[in-house]
């Protein structure tokens, strides 16, 4: 592992920040637990878990919250200038922050989301949506890290995307799914394990080569603004 | 601005070229061209001068408006290679604070990637006195030990150029003549040390060699004495005892160099137009009149009064 990704996986976990990780898969994993403890039917409590919280909440704020933490804090409190004052390839630190925040990611959210899976349909659903998730943790991490390196908010601005685009826009405005990287994951895990429960609002070719997109434009991108990384003087 | 030629030139290891630096219609730094040479060389200004972007540019942390930033010729914006000669203390005091000293220090000798970045850290912690601490995380650490820490960081692959914003800041007397003693040592073995403070003592104390800025442009730059000399528009003061003040000050006055002369209680305040002149008349004048001189003290060569002078410039 390198020492950016060491650094970055010390400071992740090393903060009370990473707790903040815990509550939604818990919550995701206990609700379809329930829903199973009293034999509801997965076709009544499925969508609403899986969808609506797993995909629709889970999985966006949990990326939200690791792929700001990963380099949005740093540059917040100015440690990022330890590392930017090393002979490095800005290609390299953004790639292991990347790899960070989208391991970290997957993990949160691909494991609840494979147990919630596992309990509403049964294993080929929990392992869609576990790749579906990965991927998914990928494209957001990859515009998270972009959002750190060109606003001073980006959480709020993630919260924006993940509310406002995704949420709210992406069921009124049939225009806006193609840039909603939720619409994506949900088409993934649909095309490898129809349910009825999910359902696919853009094709499999375009949820594969947006996700590749988000993933590959907003690394590129991100290692661009990183190069031309300015800092402002306190007393200048 | 007023130059004085110090160190014959040997390598030029920093040098900025009519470099402007502006912020909308704002100009924070507006055509500075300097070399730093090998040494300590204070960077002194007021706040707000425009010191913190020079050194920014320096470090490749901003980009220059206009005109070119190098070091050892290769720019330094852009380009992370300069990293392998640059270090730099930032005035930000932010650091990992959930490593320890000694597993901050070793993760930059990685990734400078040192052949052995274990004993480089070792050396560099030694060097700032922090080994009995080493193992501490640094969010225990104080002001002053923090500072150190970074300091250690920015030295670990021993470049050729360090640049330190505010370096005592939060040091203890101590720990400031430490530091102090350590770039002195840096700075005789060859290395570029520039350094910011707005505090004249530390100025005084650690170089002679400055860059002042004041409102964004290079107002005067070499040793600060000889920057004095220069000065010539404002009278030199100097500080004289004898063994006949009286007598010494009536010679005195008729001496075309000299401007002004108090009779105090200590002795004379002599102000001088001309510091050559005056320097080589004194002791013809005294020897003329048989009077001993018995103290002769330059009293404005201090760096308050050159940056005092600067400023009201």
């Amino acid at each position: 592992m390198s020492t950016v990704a060491y650094i970055t996986m010390r400071g992740l976990f090393g903060r009370r920040r990473a707790l903040l990780l815990l509550p939604l898969p818990l919550l995701l994993v206990g609700l379809a637990l329930i829903c199973r403890a009293y034999d509801v039917d997965p076709q009544q409590w499925g969508q609403a878990v899986v969808l609506g919280l797993g995909l629709a909440v889970v999985l966006p704020v949990i990326a939200l919250i690791v792929g700001t933490g990963v380099l949005g804090s740093e540059v917040d409190d100015g440690t990022i200038v330890h590392i930017l004052t090393k002979p490095l390839p800005r290609r390299d630190i953004i790639l292991a922050k990347l790899l960070v925040a989208a391991g970290v990611s997957a993990v949160a959210s691909a494991v609840p989301l494979f147990l919630a899976g596992l309990m509403a349909d049964g294993v080929r659903f929990g392992l869609a949506l576990s790749v579906a998730a990965a991927a998914g943790a990928l494209a957001y991490s990859a515009l998270f890290l972009l959002l750190s390196l060109v606003t001073r908010r980006p959480v709020l601005l993630g919260l924006v995307y993940i509310l406002v685009w995704e949420g709210l826009l992406g069921r009124f405005v049939s225009g806006t799914r193609v840039l909603s990287i939720e619409q994506y994951v949900i088409t993934i895990a649909d095309k490898i394990a129809p349910t009825g429960m999910l359902d696919a609002k853009v094709s499999l070719t375009v949820a594969l080569v947006m996700t590749t997109l988000f993933a590959i434009g907003g690394t590129l991108y991100a290692v661009n603004r990183l190069g031309s990384f300015s800092v402002a003087g306190e007393t200048s | 601005m007023t130059t004085v030629a110090s160190v014959p030139r040997t390598t030029s290891a920093v040098e900025l070229q009519n470099v402007s630096r502006w912020y909308g219609n704002v100009v924070a730094v507006n055509d500075i061209s300097m070399t730093l040479q090998p040494g300590v060389t204070g960077l002194l200004g007021p706040n707000g001068a425009g010191k913190t972007t020079v050194l920014h540019m320096m470090a490749g942390f901003l980009s220059p408006s206009r005109g070119t930033v190098t070091v050892d010729g290769a720019p330094t914006w852009r380009n992370p290679g300069i990293y392998r000669k640059l270090g730099l203390v930032a005035e930000r005091e932010a650091v990992h604070g959930f490593l320890t000293a000694r597993e901050f220090v070793t993760a930059c000798a990685k990734m400078q990637k040192l052949p052995n970045p274990k004993a480089a850290a070792d050396r560099a912690i030694g060097l700032v006195e922090m080994t009995d601490a080493q193992d501490r995380r640094i969010e225990t650490f104080s002001k002053g030990m923090r500072q150190r820490t970074r300091v250690a960081a920015a030295l670990v692959h021993e470049p050729q150029v360090l640049l330190l914003d505010e370096p005592f800041n939060g040091m203890d007397p101590r720990q400031r003549m430490h530091m102090m003693d350590l770039l002195h040592k840096l700075g005789d073995e060859g290395h570029t040390i520039l350094f910011s403070s707005h505090i004249l003592e530390e100025v005084e104390q650690l170089s002679g060699l400055v860059q002042v800025i004041v409102a964004g442009r290079l107002a005067a730059s070499g040793d600060y004495r000889k920057i004095r000399r220069l000065m010539t528009n404002r009278p030199h003061v100097f500080a004289v005892q004898s063994s006949d003040d009286r007598r010494l000050a009536v010679a005195l006055i008729g001496e075309k160099s000299v401007s002004g002369v108090e009779i105090e209680a200590g002795g004379l305040t002599v102000r001088a137009s001309d510091y050559g002149s005056f320097t080589r008349a004194l002791p013809r004048i005294a020897l003329a009149e048989g009077i001993r001189l018995r103290r002769l003290l330059p009293s404005d060569e201090s760096l308050e009064s050159v940056f005092s002078y600067l400023l009201e410039a």
